[in-house]
């Protein structure tokens, strides 16, 4: 075993290493912080949503369905939404579902400035127009998705949810909350605004 | 910022905790439902293979083989209905990301986005070596060196050499 100590050259060389093995972590953690800032930016102003599922339809066209019609309603079909000339909400609904009713206010002052299309997910015709009549009826059309197939094949894994439909027929903004919290609403003025609405 | 959990959340979370613990055998009866099952055992184990790979959308941890929710059970048939017509696990699995995107798959695939998470063991051992190496190096490095007397003690002791 040597006996001999450390010269401070050695030392010297040491520190040196353990600044340079510092670089990268310090670096790693900033770029950490940044992400985790942006992150919280982004759930205050509404863009970024934890539990939101992104739907991976956004930016492609239509699904293709047939909805028949839902009291007091006619349904629609693809080609329906395919031959628009200006853009449409889809909002997809049931009366056993609380949310939904809380977003009908919404949804009643918005159809003055956009059409919504509604779909009646898995719920008896009956109920869904019964909410209707009580509620006051905001969508222009309606369809009835008793199965909730239609549903899966847009994406959909909870009630309410809405999309918006560009002219032709293409998904262009998608939301899995709520159309009653303002920073839903702001985010699909946005859409909106980008497709000429 | 709001804090995580509000008081009155907090004992939704435990009351909704305690119900799903009350509820688990009923939920395991749900997915046990003989109507739902393939008639040929080898598909209906390709099938249940395939939905134990698969989220609950609606219950977020669960496999959809595993949930009650009405979801969940439709996500199964249709699981079932894909099987029955002789598509592969890996069709089945390609038509829900193309629905739900690759959320709905418990195991995430390896893409950029994923490389931090499924790169972290790799990481966190080479971590563990690097600092192991450098407090195993200090450590040899720092005792003082044995003095003469010391070295005289230690030979009588008869283990210096």
């Amino acid at each position: 075993m040597s006996s001999e100590q450390t010269p401070p050259d050695d030392q010297n060389v040491v520190t040196r290493r353990r600044l340079l093995l510092g670089v990268p972590l310090l670096g790693g953690a900033g770029i950490c912080g940044v992400a985790f800032w942006k992150m919280l930016a982004g759930m205050q102003t509404g863009s970024f949503n934890p539990h939101d599922i992104n739907a991976p339809v956004t930016g492609r066209p239509v699904p293709d369905f047939t909805l028949p019609d839902q009291t007091p309603g006619t349904g629609f079909a693809t080609a329906d939404l395919k031959a628009l000339t200006r853009p449409v909400l889809i909002n997809f609904f049931a009366s056993w579902c609380i949310p939904c009713i809380a977003e009908m206010e919404a949804l009643l002052t918005l159809q003055k400035q956009l059409p919504i299309w509604g779909v009646a997910y898995k719920d008896k015709p009956e109920n869904a127009a019964g909410l209707l009549k009580h509620a006051g009826n905001p969508y222009a059309r309606i369809g009835s998705d008793r199965e909730g197939r239609v549903a899966i094949d847009w994406g959909v894994s909870g009630v309410p949810e809405s999309f918006l439909i560009a002219p032709g027929g293409m998904i262009v903004w998608h939301s899995a909350a709520g159309l009653d919290s303002p920073e839903v609403r702001d985010s699909l003025k946005n859409a909106l605004k980008a497709v000429g609405g | 910022m709001k804090a995580l959990f509000h008081g009155k959340q907090m004992f939704r979370l435990k009351t909704g905790l305690l119900l799903v613990c009350l509820s688990a055998p009923v939920m395991a009866w749900a997915v046990d439902d003989p109507s739902e099952m393939l008639p040929d055992p080898k598909q209906e184990r390709q099938a249940e293979a395939i939905g134990a790979q698969l989220r609950c959308l609606v219950c977020q941890n669960e496999s959809i083989e595993d949930s009650s929710a009405g979801l969940a059970r439709d996500l199964r048939k249709v699981v079932r209905e894909h099987v029955a017509r002789g598509e592969s696990s890996q069709q089945v699995i390609d038509w829900m990301v193309a629905r739900y995107g690759n959320f709905i798959r418990l195991s995430p695939p390896v893409t950029i986005a994923t490389l931090l998470l499924w790169g972290m063991p790799v990481l966190a051992l080479l971590i563990g070596i690097v600092s192991a190496v450098m407090i195993f190096r200090r450590r040899t490095a720092t005792p003082e060196p044995l003095s003469e007397a010391e070295r005289a003690r230690l030979r009588e002791l008869g283990d210096g050499r």
